[in-house]
């Protein structure tokens, strides 16, 4: 991969030409906040926190950090006056979306957002749609369960038809790369709950802890070939 | 699939589908993921809406998650996933129609055929939605009824705009 130098808050860097600015940032300790960004999955532009200014000869602009190549001679920086507001217009917007989170009132108070000026929503929840759980569900899992319906101000994350969806595996990987916490999962007497459906859960065969869906496992068996003996113990037994 | 009679608050009278005709369409487009726009509407023109066993259809022969194929369905404004009536009342709620009075008409409307906006008559005969413009600003407010079109009209009109299908 060709090298390229580029400064980030004057400190000089090389780095991968064409690796997004944010990851370059975060591999170089300069912190840059972010919630739609996951090392797995990537970048996807949705939330708009990571905003840098970046400064070309004698051009400065503002980009989403996570979309944007490291090409050389580029010269970032990530906190300034037009950033830091930039990020609480963002926050602010988020939290008005979100007011139940717990997540976006400790991020926006930390960006020096006290109050929402405008009205808040009541029927989105906690989801800002930064689209990690229906990645995660289309390329970690591969299942696909989860999709968006709508748009403008209906567009909601949901699963087809806002039924019980029969490709859903249990998993809750979507419940776990929620950076809010919008998505409801919850395991009560050996059945998961998590998007309408419920699933039984295999209990260990050695320490009874009911550990996973026995439909995940089943999945898993079925992608990966592992025999459904081997899966029924839990990973802290194996 | 299993067969539901309440899809997405449709509340009943879901057609049956006629599997080999949806496969029809599928062909017409090669049997293409691109295509799945294209057959959204020929199937809603074919059943005036979407049947949720049509759409499943569609997705499995494509190979298309039915997630993904639902995302379509509902991004569209041209397609619908409740049944829809046999004509379409558009009440015009753009700038000049909204000052002349277009609200007052489409309430009209819905206590008239006892629908919310956006909803299908009991009978199924009329389907209730609004519209930002329809570019016949001079009629104010204006209601279009498929193709017809009814210029100034007043909540008093309403029952002869029915009356008239």
């Amino acid at each position: 991969m060709p090298k390229v130098n580029l400064s980030v808050d004057g400190k000089k860097i090389q780095a991968d030409k064409g690796a997004f600015l944010l990851d370059v940032c975060r591999d170089n300790h300069i912190p840059v906040p972010s919630l739609c960004h996951n090392e797995a999955l990537g970048s996807d532009g949705r939330c708009r926190l990571c905003v840098v200014e970046v400064r070309r000869g004698n051009r400065t602009r503002m980009v989403t950090s996570c979309l944007f190549p490291a090409a050389e001679g580029v010269e970032a920086i990530t906190q300034s006056a037009n950033i830091a507001l930039v990020r609480k217009t963002v926050l602010e917007l988020l939290w008005a979306r979100c007011p139940e989170s717990d997540e976006i009132a400790r991020l926006a108070r930390s960006h020096g957002v006290s109050d929402v000026r405008y009205q808040k929503d009541n029927d989105k929840g906690k989801c800002i749609l930064c689209n990690l759980c229906i990645r995660t569900c289309e390329s970690v899992v591969g299942v696909s369960a989860l999709g968006l319906s709508g748009k403008g101000p209906v567009k909601k994350v949901t699963t087809p038809f806002d039924e019980p969806s029969e490709t859903c595996i249990g998993c809750g990987a979507c419940a776990f790369v929620c950076p809010t916490g919008h998505i409801q999962m919850w395991d009560k007497e050996g059945v998961r709950n998590i998007w309408g459906r419920k699933f039984e859960m295999a209990a260990c065969a050695k320490c009874g802890t009911h550990f996973a869906p026995l439909y995940q496992l089943e999945y898993i068996s079925k992608t990966s070939g592992a025999s459904m003996d081997r899966l029924r113990t839990c990973p802290d037994c194996r | 699939m299993t067969q539901s009679s309440a899809c997405c608050g449709g509340k009943g009278g879901d057609v049956t589908v006629d599997l080999a005709k949806v496969d029809g369409i599928i062909d017409k487009y090669g049997r293409d993921r691109a295509g799945i726009l294209g057959m959204f509407q020929d199937i809603q023109r074919e059943y005036r809406y979407l049947p949720k066993d049509a759409v499943a259809h569609v997705c499995r022969t494509l190979g298309v998650p039915l997630a993904k194929g639902y995302e379509v369905a509902t991004f569209f404004k041209a397609l619908s996933l409740k049944p829809r009536g046999k004509y379409t009342i558009q009440v015009c709620l753009g700038t000049a129609c909204h000052l002349k009075g277009g609200p007052n008409v489409i309430e009209q409307f819905e206590r008239e055929l006892s629908v919310k906006t956006g909803d299908t008559t009991a009978d199924k005969k009329f389907t209730l939605e609004s519209v930002n413009c329809l570019g016949a600003c001079a009629l104010a407010p204006l209601v279009r009824v498929d193709e017809k079109d009814f210029g100034k009209t007043t909540p008093g009109t309403v029952k002869k705009v029915v009356k008239a299908f």
